[in-house]
């Protein structure tokens, strides 16, 4: 079967929505076409670990409302696969062999988890990755209250993954190769705060070690230490799901090359979201920022283009706010330049500055109104047009003097 | 559309619109009832003794905490307003993280708390606007 669609979208999660949004926004009526490889309607990935803690379910985890695909005009394709893509006659075939034509294309592929090549890893019975819906699915019908869990990754999916499962499971070990926990995005300080609080919360972990081989239901570790388990979860890492792009001869590094505009180096393609690396203006490299508000902002700034209206997207910065048992850890930007320490009674601040700019901050619990130094980094405001030692102290919009105020404050923004 | 502004020049920083912000979204019968209890309005007023002003959601045109929301809690109606879905938000804290203005805030881990330009409660608009003496805060299209 072949169709026709002026506008195809490989994948159906955050990037997606913002696409949808963003050619709405130009092109009221003519036809969108979602291909999904999940059969679920896009849904808040992030929220898994939340489910499993039994704060949400899958109808309160939809990111739009239910009948956002209809009213928006978009066919959905559940459950069907992207084979192939032909850039010349415009053409994605699908697993199933029907081929769809396109004027435009996005490819929001997302990511997929990086599975590494320990030894005897496929004898043991049951192992899990943490990244979709049906991944928490399996999880919380594998895990009781008996199991032992460990968690191969102490990075931000396997830790939301411990929070996950803490009050479902008998006990929760995580390794991690990396000296310290949340080792991209925390420092040393910060990152033994959050190794502490989790260890509080009956977290064991087990840092600067890794297995060395599996043996059914025990772990090997390179330090010698031996870890039974009943039930093993895979987060050591993701990779940006590029193969449909690679194969048609597009410009890839480990993630899609795009512009500001979401363009790619194939006519017509455009790319958001996980499977692409972008500039992040804060360190000035190009780098994968797999990250929900990226991914919904890249889409947007797509689907806007694909519409021919015009759309820029080129103020990206990493940034994560996560929530751990009752600890909020916030990063945003880059850690260069001269740092500077805010201690709290219950937390930390660390910002970076660099050629008279914040260049990116840590904190720890000392959260509130944390945007007003996001918004910092983002327009590259400079460090001496603030009264920045109070800043550092209290975010406020009094520290940037009063035109700031009025301008904001007394005008729509 | 409607939106609360500040004339700063009239603001003499006396934090009734705070009181009246967490009167108005506390579902109680009397104010008195607030006292004794930490507060979490919606609107909080900032500066030194000379220059006072309140800040609250600016309900902007091209709202980044929308985009960033990471449960799809944050949306808006079709004035403009930005509404937050307290059953679906999980008080994850990224619109805290990308709010330029401060304006959002949260009380313990629950759900966060924003200015919806009192749309959802009894008050016929802004609680913060009715009760400020001076008209340091207003409603109105500009």
């Amino acid at each position: 079967m072949s169709n026709k669609s002026k506008y195809v979208i490989i994948g159906n999660g955050t990037a997606t929505v913002g696409a949808v949004e963003g050619i709405r926004s130009v092109d009221k009526n003519s036809k969108i076409t979602v291909i999904s490889k999940e059969s679920y309607k896009a849904y808040c990935r992030p929220l898994i670990s939340y489910f499993l803690e039994g704060k949400t379910n899958p109808s309160k985890m939809l990111y739009r409302n239910e009948d956002f695909y209809e009213q928006n005009n978009c066919t959905l394709l559940l459950g069907e696969t992207a084979e192939s893509l032909d850039s010349d006659s415009k053409t994605v075939t699908l697993k199933n062999g029907d081929k769809i034509c396109y004027e435009k294309l996005l490819i929001a592929s997302g990511s997929s988890p990086f599975i590494p090549k320990f030894e005897g890893i496929d004898c043991v019975p049951q192992y899990f990755n943490f990244m979709t819906l049906d991944d928490a699915y399996a999880l919380e019908k594998a895990v009781t209250p008996q199991s032992r869990v460990l968690i191969a990754g102490a990075g931000l999916i396997g830790l939301k993954c411990a929070e996950g499962l803490a009050k479902r499971a008998g006990s929760i070990t995580i390794f991690d190769l990396a000296p310290k926990v949340l080792s991209s995005i925390l420092d040393n300080d910060s990152s033994e705060i959050v190794a502490k609080h989790l260890e509080n919360n009956s977290i064991k972990l087990l840092l600067g070690d890794t297995a060395v081989k599996f043996d059914k239901n025990k772990a090997v570790m390179k330090s010698g230490a031996e870890i039974e388990f009943d039930v093993l979860v895979l987060a050591v890492g993701v990779k940006p799901n590029t193969d449909i792009f690679k194969k048609a001869g597009g410009q890839c590094e480990r993630g899609i090359d795009v512009d500001s505009s979401m363009r790619t180096s194939l006519p017509d393609i455009f790319a958001s979201g996980d499977c692409t690396e972008s500039f992040d203006i804060s360190s000035e490299n190009v780098k994968i920022m797999a990250l929900m508000p990226n991914a919904y902002m890249q889409g947007k700034c797509a689907g806007i283009n694909m519409a021919d209206g015009e759309s820029d997207f080129s103020n990206a910065i990493p940034m994560n706010s996560i929530g751990l048992f009752g600890m909020h850890i916030m990063s945003a930007g880059s850690y260069i330049g001269d740092e500077e320490t805010v201690k709290s009674k219950n937390g930390i601040k660390r910002f970076y500055i660099k050629d008279g700019l914040l260049k990116g901050f840590i904190i720890i619990n000392d959260t509130e109104r944390a945007g007003i130094y996001t918004s910092m980094i983002r327009n590259k405001m400079p460090i001496d047009c603030v009264d920045f030692d109070a800043l550092k102290q209290t975010p406020t919009l009094y520290s940037f003097g009063k035109d700031y105020c009025k301008s904001k404050l007394g005008g729509v923004v | 559309m409607k939106r609360v502004f500040v004339n700063e020049e009239h603001c003499i920083g006396c934090h009734l619109c705070e009181y009246n912000c967490a009167f108005a979204n506390s579902g109680l019968n009397d104010m008195a009832k607030l006292k004794g209890k930490e507060i979490f309005p919606r609107i909080r007023v900032e500066g030194d003794d000379k220059i006072t002003f309140a800040v609250s959601c600016r309900h902007c045109t091209d709202p980044i905490c929308i985009k960033s929301c990471i449960s799809g809690a944050l949306s808006r109606n079709s004035e403009g307003t930005v509404e937050i879905d307290r059953n679906k938000c999980v008080g994850c804290q990224t619109c805290i993280l990308v709010c330029p203005y401060g304006a959002i805030r949260q009380n313990g881990d629950g759900a966060i708390l924003k200015c919806e330009l009192c749309l959802k409660n009894d008050c016929n608009e802004p609680a913060c606007v009715t009760g400020c003496p001076n008209r340091a805060i207003v409603y109105e299209e500009r």
